[in-house]
């Protein structure tokens, strides 16, 4: 093993940090943060090796055990068809987490790619999607998301029906996730266009300009890699409220369908079992609640880490 | 008027905010459209559900022909496009007209405005003005206490109290108060699951039917109060906390004046401003109701009314409690705002 000294004409360079290397640093430091994003990985290994960890096929009915308490053989006991709960759990987290990254992932890219158009151009293209953006605010957000799925997964034109067929089983987990990312994009949208007008008349765009930059460049290259910061916080903040939103809709009936096991659709029927059969709505509940409020944190750490004035 | 404060001042006497006649004027006019594409866009999504009312009402009827069918269907007009359809009913509720509802036969608005928004308002209002009166100080006390013990586990609170799906803690929050709890205390504590009440014998005095009442209130009211407290103390402790790092605030603490009136009189005012405009935006939400906490607890509200309503194809109920709805929204987003620019100087509207 042969050791070259460093020359000691070459000093080390001075190496700056990234605004991310920074936030990066204070992220590790966020104690909240770091422990949901431990508990995020985990619940993604879960999800990845559902079939491995699930001691019973999710799907498998065993009329002898319809509402079995918790045993030894079914750590959390047996639903209306004697299915094994703590299967269904794990096997849930596959849906509720791949909901909950596609609306994030993609309501992120609408509302990103319309505020930065309005917020960047103003006039009449800021006009026109500002109206749109206060249109979808102001329809009324849950009973149109009910009409909306209760089309899609139940109507019979021949259009919708052959998507259906052609999507399969789980047709109904992606009708959900596009519904979700239809209806979600606004706040982010809005959030861009405010940050893009604040930006746009900052110095270092005028010097891009100055350079002989065009809008593109000057849009893709300069303000969106300043957007990141807002846009991830949102993103994580994103995928908990798309979680909740599909066990909300679930639970009404209106959402993924049986017998695609979600954590929502296992809540379904919860009001009407609980008072005799509490553990069965306990556990999805227990999942959905510690998988949001890991998102929820994770978020909240990840916004102090981008903001300077922050104490960490 | 000089014994009322400025901030309530400005609300009342706004003629220091030029511009704002012409402002409102514009977008109250830019509202009529608004309002005519939403009802188009919630009667087409409606209509074009399978499934009508006639469907419902002959399903399983062996005593109905098909002709019938098609009769009744005719009757009604179902057989005509949706389009058509939506022409006719935006003719009708021009005229003032909104139709019946088909489940309760007695015309659609009284069964909204006198059956089901009297009980609505009765879980929303005091759950609003509740939880409001709890948050405000809570979220100062956490931002005036910002990083202690306290401020922690209230952010803690606040953070589990949001990311729990509401209808997982209202039917946990059931089981608990109507079958667990009069379990372990031989029935001296007990809520009921759900339900209006109100089945108490006619002679039964003022008192106790308040009393009855209020049983079973406690329990939707406290799981919709839950969420919102905790909501409004994360945003009333930012809210504080962005102003207590303002020059004003330390000029006032410069000039030497005491913590408490810095706290009280420059911060407090400044931080409810924001607060004002949350409020604003969620009243529309009272009248809308809870869909999913009156579900869990069979609270015959706005919520289950139109829930109930797209389950059973109920059109009319549908689109008289989707406008509705619709209609408030986009005012108070209107009347927010100007109250916004009259509470606050340094907003103009041009």
């Amino acid at each position: 093993m042969t050791t070259t000294a460093p020359s000691p004409i070459t000093a080390a360079p001075v190496r700056g940090r990234s605004t991310f290397q920074i936030a990066l640093r204070r992220l590790f430091r966020h104690r909240a943060a770091m422990v949901s994003l431990g508990v995020i990985v985990l619940l993604v290994l879960m999800a990845i090796f559902a079939p491995l960890l699930a001691p019973y096929d999710p799907n498998a009915q065993n009329l002898s055990g319809i509402y079995a308490p918790p045993s030894a053989q079914h750590l959390l006991g047996q639903d209306d068809l004697g299915r094994d709960l703590l299967s269904r759990v794990i096997y849930g987290s596959r849906v509720s987490l791949m909901v909950g990254f596609s609306v994030a992932v993609i309501s992120i890219l609408i509302g990103t790619l319309l505020g930065l158009l309005a917020g960047f151009f103003g006039g009449l293209t800021d006009s026109l999607i500002s109206r749109f953006i206060e249109f979808m605010l102001s329809l009324p957000t849950l009973p149109l998301l009910l009409v909306i799925s209760g089309l899609l997964v139940s109507t019979d034109a021949p259009l919708v029906v052959n998507l259906r067929s052609a999507l399969g089983a789980s047709s109904s987990v992606i009708i959900i996730i596009a519904i979700f990312s239809l209806l979600g994009w606004m706040g982010t949208a809005r959030l861009v266009r405010g940050e893009v007008l604040r930006m746009k008349n900052l110095e270092y765009v005028d010097a891009a300009r100055a350079l002989g930059a065009n809008n593109n460049r000057i849009m893709w290259r300069h303000l969106v890699p300043n957007l990141f910061a807002i846009i991830i916080v949102q993103a994580t903040l994103d995928v908990g409220t798309a979680i909740l939103g599909e066990a909300a809709l679930s639970f009404l009936g209106f959402g993924i369908q049986p017998p695609v096991s979600t954590w929502g659709n296992m809540l379904s029927n919860a009001q009407e079992v609980v008072l005799q059969y509490p553990w069965i709505p306990l556990y999805p509940g227990l999942a959905i609640l510690i998988t949001v409020l890991a998102f929820n944190f994770l978020g909240d750490g990840l916004r102090d880490a981008f903001d300077p004035k922050s104490r960490l | 008027m000089g014994f009322l404060p400025r901030f309530f001042r400005r609300l009342l006497v706004p003629e220091r905010t030029p511009g704002m006649g012409t402002y409102a004027l514009r977008r109250l006019l830019q509202m009529v459209p608004l309002l005519l594409i939403i009802s188009l866009v919630i009667y087409a999504l409606t209509a074009l559900q399978p499934g009508d009312p006639v469907d419902q009402l002959t399903f399983g009827n062996p005593l109905i022909t098909p002709d019938d069918i098609a009769r009744l269907k005719a009757a009604y007009g179902l057989d005509q496009p949706w389009y058509t359809r939506y022409l006719f009913w935006l003719g009708q509720a021009l005229h003032g007209d909104l139709g019946y509802s088909q489940d309760f036969n007695i015309p659609a608005v009284q069964f909204v405005f006198q059956q089901r928004m009297p009980n609505t308002l009765l879980l929303t209002v005091p759950a609003l003005i509740l939880s409001t009166l709890i948050a405000v100080p809570l979220g100062i006390y956490s931002a005036v206490r910002q990083y202690s013990l306290p401020d922690y586990v209230l952010t803690f609170l606040s953070f589990v109290a949001f990311s729990a799906p509401v209808f997982w803690v209202g039917a946990m929050a059931m089981y608990f108060f109507a079958i667990y709890l009069p379990g372990v205390t031989g029935g001296l504590l007990s809520l009921p699951p759900g339900g209006l009440g109100g089945d108490l014998p006619a002679d039964a005095g003022w008192w106790a039917l308040a009393l009855d009442k209020l049983k079973y209130l406690l329990l939707p009211l406290s799981i919709l109060m839950l969420r919102e407290i905790a909501v409004t103390t994360r945003f009333m402790r930012a809210s504080m906390l962005e102003v207590l790092n303002q020059d004003f605030i330390r000029t006032a603490r410069a000039k030497g004046l005491s913590g408490r009136k810095v706290l009280y009189k420059h911060a407090l005012r400044n931080a409810l401003v924001p607060i004002v405009t949350i409020m604003g935006l969620s009243i529309p939400g009272l009248f809308g109701g809870a869909v999913i906490t009156e579900t869990v607890f069979s609270w015959p509200g706005m919520g289950k009314a139109i829930l109930d309503a797209l389950v059973s194809k109920d059109f009319n109920v549908v689109m008289v409690s989707l406008m509705l709805l619709s209609l408030l929204t986009v005012v108070f987003q209107l009347v927010t705002d100007l109250a916004y620019a009259v509470i606050d100087p340094r907003i103009r509207y041009s």
